[in-house]
């Protein structure tokens, strides 16, 4: 049997505001999401949804208050080492250059100085940064210092991917060379991907399933859709498509909906 | 005529070390023209010879310093022990500040726990512990080091402890992501961060160091620039202790400016307000 890559059972997750202990906010709640091994599931939802949280407890940075995640088969305790998480904030360690930010994971795991230095310095060259790898953070743009990024989370190997709107600070030229690039290397190495993104179009373009998640408070998946394109695709080609714009019209018509709510919410929280 | 003059000195990028060099000299100039004896008639005191007795003579002053450093040649064993003991202090205090911080930070209990004893520690004025520290540790160089360690501890410490607590969570998490185990966390994201909170305090710490230094010999000693200028001031000498004060300042500009030179090479991985791509 087939056993999925990350396995979320109902779990919910609660915020307890540390100034007033009475004061609970629960992010999620009552959500079941698995990702088959090798599938590229995307998780839409309007802003403030809880997405991240869900991608936080898949990678044991956060604990479920309630429900259980398995990766693999077995729970999950601790940090989930099997996956590599690309997070949406800058996430380099600024006194570090980008050869040294990418093998970081390596010299972590005890991987050896050179054999480490030489893997980075090809993953750069994979990303475009070839001849960036002495600079640092600070000295790089916001694209160049996402494909670092990139190449840091994927220099490790990782059986699950797991994204938080990775590409969402980028120029929409950079984005779809990044979108493609990544769908090459998920095509060629057949990772589970899990991606947390607010933009239709990516989402569709990308995946093999889109999960869409309710307006918060104690949002649940409230749709899931199967992505027939065909594969392998190219993201500026495909949104040209008429089954494209089907499964557009057809999600859109459910997320609407909640993105008015979560717009409402916003709004009702501003006054 | 004039005004081709002018166009040529005029204050602007170009002339700035002129002008502010010109500033010194007349600084200089005016000292010595308000207590040479029997230059200008005296306006505040009784006969001429009193301004010189309270304010020195500057040349006279500069006759001193040039028998310390050419004459005699004898300040540089003075200058020598200064400089060790603002050393060691500034070793001892930044690393002692260091792993304070660090412990600290990373263990709320202990910091919940020490945190009156601290405040207390940093408020009191600590330039009093000096007579003590002559007791504890003699007249040598080791109190003037443990004044001095004093004051630079608290300077770091409380860098390095912001440093930590301000270490950027999703940075702390990425590296957690890549699999860095609690030690690996500690030397490759905590100490980074918390060093480039010592650096940026590297100036005060330094010049804190010094002053502990100089302070602690004036306070009781018998070698360093701080004994000298005490000898001086015992016997009247004014110009001596002018001249200590100018060597001192002098020495503690050096040093500053050293500091600067480290700070450059050190954080060259922080970005500087205004700076541009560099290709």
């Amino acid at each position: 049997m087939n056993l999925a890559s990350i396995a979320l059972q109902g779990v919910a997750c609660t915020f307890v505001s540390p100034d007033a202990p009475g004061q609970r906010y629960t992010a999620v709640q009552n959500v079941s999401l698995t990702v088959a091994d090798g599938e590229f599931v995307s998780v839409v939802g309007p802003t403030g949804c809880g997405k991240s949280t869900l991608l936080n407890m898949a990678a044991g940075l956060l604990q479920p208050s309630q429900g259980s995640v398995h990766i693999y088969g077995e729970p999950l305790t601790g940090v989930n080492a099997r996956a590599g998480y690309m997070f949406q904030a800058e996430s380099l360690m600024p006194w570090r250059t980008a050869v040294q930010n990418v093998m970081a994971g390596l010299t972590f795991r005890g991987v050896d100085k050179s054999t480490a230095q030489a893997q980075a310095e090809d993953w750069l060259r994979r990303v475009g940064l070839g001849g960036f790898g002495d600079r640092y953070p600070h000295q790089m743009s916001g694209g160049m210092r996402k494909r670092a990024s990139l190449a840091q989370t994927l220099v490790m190997d990782p059986d699950i991917i797991l994204m938080d709107e990775p590409f969402s600070a980028l120029d929409i030229q950079t984005r779809q060379l990044m979108e493609n690039e990544l769908l090459a290397l998920w095509q060629s190495k057949k990772k589970s991907v899990l991606f947390i993104t607010h933009d239709l179009d990516e989402a569709i373009a990308m995946s093999d399933r889109v999960v869409i998640l309710s307006a918060g408070p104690a949002s649940h998946p409230i749709g899931e859709f199967t992505i027939d394109l065909p594969r392998p695709r190219d993201v500026a080609e495909i949104k040209m498509t008429p089954r494209f714009m089907e499964l557009h019209q057809a999600i859109w018509a459910v997320l609407r909906e909640e993105v008015l709510k979560g717009y409402q919410q916003q709004l009702q929280k501003a006054i | 005529m004039m005004t081709i003059v002018w166009n040529l000195i005029k204050p602007r990028k170009a002339t700035l070390r002129l002008w502010q060099l010109g500033l010194l000299v007349l600084l200089f100039v005016v000292w010595h023209v308000l207590t040479q004896p029997g230059l200008v008639p005296p306006f505040m005191f009784d006969n001429d010879r009193q301004a010189a007795f309270f304010f020195g003579e500057p040349v006279q002053i500069f006759e001193r310093i040039w028998a310390w450093f050419v004459g005699d040649a004898n300040i540089y064993q003075h200058l020598g022990i200064t400089l060790i003991e603002t050393l060691l202090a500034f070793a001892i205090g930044a690393s002692t500040g260091l792993l304070g911080g660090l412990w600290l930070a990373l263990s709320p209990m202990a910091s919940a726990i020490l945190e009156p004893y601290i405040k207390a520690l940093n408020a009191m004025p600590r330039i009093i512990l000096a007579p003590i520290f002559s007791v504890w540790f003699g007249l040598g160089i080791g109190s003037k080091v443990a004044l001095g360690v004093t004051l630079v501890f608290f300077i770091v410490f409380f860098n390095v402890y912001q440093g930590v607590k301000e270490v950027s969570p999703v940075v702390l998490a990425n590296a957690r992501m890549l699999g860095a185990s609690q030690r690996q966390l500690l030397r490759h994201v905590y100490l980074p961060s918390a060093t480039s909170w010592v650096f940026s305090s590297l100036h005060t710490s330094v010049g804190l160091a010094f002053v502990g230094a100089v302070v602690g010999e004036y306070l009781g000693s018998s070698q360093g620039v701080g004994y000298l200028i005490l000898q001086a001031e015992g016997s009247f000498d004014i110009n001596t202790v002018m001249a200590g004060i100018l060597v001192l300042t002098v020495f503690a500009l050096a040093i500053d400016a050293l500091v600067g030179l480290i700070e450059k090479r050190l954080m060259k991985w922080q970005p500087k307000v205004g700076e541009t791509e560099k290709l």
